[in-house]
């Protein structure tokens, strides 16, 4: 290849877009290094502390595309407080500072605020899209500015954030002249939304492609919206109470009938089910539904429903759907690869919640499956070995019995068996998530077969540190690990501390590791940045002199080439 | 009424978790019955036997280690993201609101029917802000969607702080007498930080003004509230925007 003149092989280059594999030529020589950073155009960090802002620019001066990622993942959980990190602020300061080209920005878990955002919108010209998943810290006013400034938006895509609203009128922010947005997602806001000003835009969209409403959006609203926007491929609904025989609702169903391109549907927030039968007509076309915000639609009613979706290769579903509802997914959503149950009623028990039994449905009847969530009241390790058989192809598995340390229900033995099969069937495993009564031997399992484990989720597993050993010494491929209230110390944290650097990240909490055992760590390893959460009094952990072996609340690592952050509040100690 | 609890700073080492209960008053009842009974509470070592024997047997091991982590309730399980939690919870708390309103038992004291609240000015609250209160390590979380008044909210403040019935864990321990928090008479008032960042008295603004301004609450000393002034300002000087 090194014959061949770099422009050339810049070309190939550009058909090489998975980080992975640029990561990877980036390595092969000199020469290619140097080609591949400056035709780098997406760029993705999995931890924004990592590296900085002032790198990034030095190695990709000609990037388009920024993907950060703040927070660890247990931080959805509210395990981390809200003020441990993750600020844009500066990365957004050094791109604006630096004049690159910036089109588009995807954040995860960070803090965004409202200057920020402005200053993003006011700093380049081209930007185009902007997708923010779990964030927070700013307002809708922050919005606004994205609306006003950015001449080019296609993308404004809002998952999840927790976003102030100020009553603010940013979505008649957008001037006139914006005509080429393509995704709209504002779903996650609480408030009002300027009903006019919303069917304005939609209307002089056309190249509008997803569409997902927040609750403040009624039905005679969606009825006008989707009538101006029949070309929707993906479609949020806000709200959707109103009166089967009225108007809108014919309105309605006539305006669905029109949206032949529609693919996925969401959204339901506030949902009365008997109108769920409008988007009949279209179901068959469906390859994505999300109904797990829709808490008032029963089972019966979910069931109506998906007997029409015979193309579904993604459903995210509340477990009022039942096993029985389970079992009509089974056989009707053979192309299904995804699947999430998520809990509807966290008081617990009720028939409608789902078991094993709908666990297994799904795997007897769903050819395709390679990713579940699913959280249930009870397990069985025949179960999870049926299901093993029945599903080799699982890339994400992640299941969470709702109470804690459940043993198999039937035998009353520990799940470790249920997990092993899956381990050890399940080849190209890379996310496990695990819950019930679990043992070492477990994760004896996991770290002799899990070859390809990327991510693995721990809650109240395991006995002793031999647990937690078998994973670091086992897991070649291990990225995360992020482990609560399971009793391993020191001596596992400790065993290889050059395994860390192979890995992006390590989270502990309510485990059995001390203070001096994480600051022999940090000692060893200069390149990790050891963080302690402590929220409980700072002085407490000193005090009474038994200070080496105080419990550590919460241990967060990782690599970074850029040593202690300067930003973490007074309650994060860096080792 | 539905509270979350959470970790703040303090000297505890207990680590509280979600508890849900149907209806209005009461606080969610900590201790005694099976894991997910028929009315949520918070769950306690007793619920996670193997748990608690497990750490117990753990910790003894270790000389000279901290005393056993005590009752593990748990904090962020089931591991459900916090914005699906908010609205999982918001859309019980409307259920068993309007449960109560079709029984005819609710009481609302607001000058608007409950269920019209969430939506007649647009804004619908979700679900909680952090309640701290001097000497107490740990700070919990009230979801105002689910009261209707002060009197309410003082309740359930009082309920959270203060209750210590036989099997609670009362988190101060040692105030048994009720307390009125709304009255001035007690030793404690109860105060908030708004959206502009002032900490005021609670209780002057008409309820739904409160709950569309309030950021946080603060259970706080009579004695270090007296630099706070009742503030009475003018509604439309408080609807400043926020800078940009």
């Amino acid at each position: 290849m090194n014959y061949f003149p770099d422009e050339v092989i810049e070309h190939v280059f550009d058909f090489v877009t998975s980080h992975k594999d640029r990561n990877a030529i980036s390595l092969v020589c000199k020469s290619w290094y140097k080609i591949e950073r400056y035709s780098r155009q997406r760029v993705f960090i999995g931890n924004c502390y990592a590296t900085n802002p002032e790198r990034l620019l030095r190695r990709f001066p000609c990037l388009k595309s920024l993907t950060l990622k703040g927070k660890p993942h247990f931080a959805d959980f509210n395990l981390v407080p809200h003020e441990w990190g993750g600020f844009v602020q500066p990365w957004i300061e050094a791109l604006a500072r630096s004049r690159v080209g910036l089109e588009e920005l995807r954040l995860k878990r960070m803090v965004v605020t409202d200057e920020s955002l402005e200053l993003l919108s006011r700093s380049f010209v081209n930007f185009k899209s902007l997708v923010l998943v779990s964030c927070e810290g700013f307002t809708t006013d922050g919005l606004a500015s994205i609306a006003a400034n950015c001449r080019h938006l296609r993308d404004l895509d809002l998952q999840e954030n927790e976003i102030e609203d100020h009553r603010g009128q940013w979505l008649s922010c957008f001037p006139d002249t914006c005509t080429t947005l393509v995704t709209l997602n504002f779903a996650c806001l609480e408030g009002e939304t300027n009903l006019v000003a919303l069917e304005r835009l939609v209307a002089r969209s056309p190249n509008l492609k997803s569409l997902k409403l927040n609750r403040a959006v009624p039905l005679d609203a969606l009825a006008r919206l989707m009538a101006c926007a029949p070309q929707i491929v993906d479609l949020g609904v806000g709200s959707y109470e109103n009166d089967p025989d009225s108007e809108s609702y014919l309105k309605l169903k006539a305006a669905i009938k029109k949206c032949t391109s529609l693919r996925s549907l969401s959204g339901f927030l506030e949902a009365a089910p008997h109108c769920l039968s409008a988007f009949h007509p279209i179901c068959h076309n469906l390859t994505s539904l999300n109904l797990s915000y829709a808490a008032e639609i029963h089972g019966s009613h979910l069931i109506k429903l998906i007997q029409h979706c015979k193309k579904l290769q993604r459903l995210w579903i509340l477990d009022s759907i039942g096993d029985k509802g389970l079992e009509v997914v089974a056989s009707t959503c053979k192309e299904l690869q995804e699947l999430r149950v998520f809990p509807s009623d966290l008081l617990g028990g009720g028939n409608t919640a789902v078991t094993e039994e709908g666990l297994v449905a799904i795997s007897a009847g769903c050819p395709k499956l390679h990713s579940i969530l699913y959280f249930c009241q009870q397990m069985t390790n025949a179960a999870l070995v049926t299901v093993a058989k029945n599903c080799p192809n699982f890339i994400r598995f992640r299941l969470c019995i709702l109470e804690p340390n459940k043993p198999d229900h039937v035998t009353s033995q520990p799940l470790d068996e249920g997990f092993g099969a899956i381990v050890k069937a399940c080849k190209s495993l890379r996310r496990l998530s695990l819950s019930g009564l679990l043992t070492d031997q477990v994760f004896l399992y996991i770290g002799m077969y899990a070859n390809q484990l990327e991510m693995l989720s721990i809650a109240f597993a395991g006995d002793t540190d031999k647990g937690m050993l078998y994973v670091l010494n086992g897991c070649k491929k291990m990225k995360k690990l992020e482990i609560r209230d399971s009793p391993f110390g020191d001596t596992a944290l400790l065993a290889d501390v050059s395994k860390y650097e192979t890995m992006r990240s390590l989270w502990m909490s309510s485990c059995e590791v001390t203070l001096s055992g994480c600051k022999r760590l940090a000692e060893k390893a200069p390149w990790l940045n050891v963080e302690i959460i402590n929220e409980s009094d700072n002085n407490r952990m000193e005090q009474n002199g038994h200070e080496g072996r105080q419990k550590v609340d919460k241990l967060y690592l990782y690599r970074t080439v850029v040593g202690t952050r300067m930003d973490a509040p007074p309650f994060v100690w860096i080792l | 009424m539905i509270t979350e609890l959470e970790m703040g700073k303090g000297e505890s080492e207990l680590e509280l978790g979600l508890g849900l209960s149907l209806g209005g008053g009461t606080p969610a009842k900590i201790g005694g019955g099976g894991a997910w009974g028929e009315r949520g509470r918070l769950l306690t070592a007793k619920d996670f036997p193997s748990v608690g024997s497990k750490r117990a047997a753990d910790s003894a091991s270790h000389a000279g280690a901290s005393p056993p982590r005590s009752s593990s309730q748990v904090v962020g399980w089931p591991p459900i993201g916090s914005h699906r939690m908010n609205s999982l919870v918001n859309n019980q708390a409307t259920k068993s609101a309007r449960e109560e309103e079709d029984a005819g038992k609710k009481k609302v004291n607001d000058d608007q029917p409950k269920d019209a609240t969430k939506k007649v000015n647009g804004k619908v609250q979700v679900g909680f802000i952090k309640v701290n209160m001097d000497g107490v390590a740990i700070g919990r979380k009230v979801d105002l969607n689910a009261h209707s008044s002060y009197e309410n909210l003082a309740q359930t403040l009082e309920d959270m702080f203060f209750r210590t019935n036989p099997g609670t864990i009362g988190l101060t321990g040692q105030f048994t007498k009720p307390l009125r928090l709304l009255d001035g008479s007690s030793e404690f008032v109860l105060t908030y930080e708004d959206k502009e960042g002032d900490w005021m008295l609670v209780g002057d603004v008409p309820w739904r003004m409160f709950t569309t301004s309030v950021k946080r609450l603060r259970v706080m000393k009579t004695s270090e509230a007296n630099g706070l002034a009742a503030r009475h300002q003018d509604p439309n000087e408080r609807q400043r925007n926020q800078p940009m």
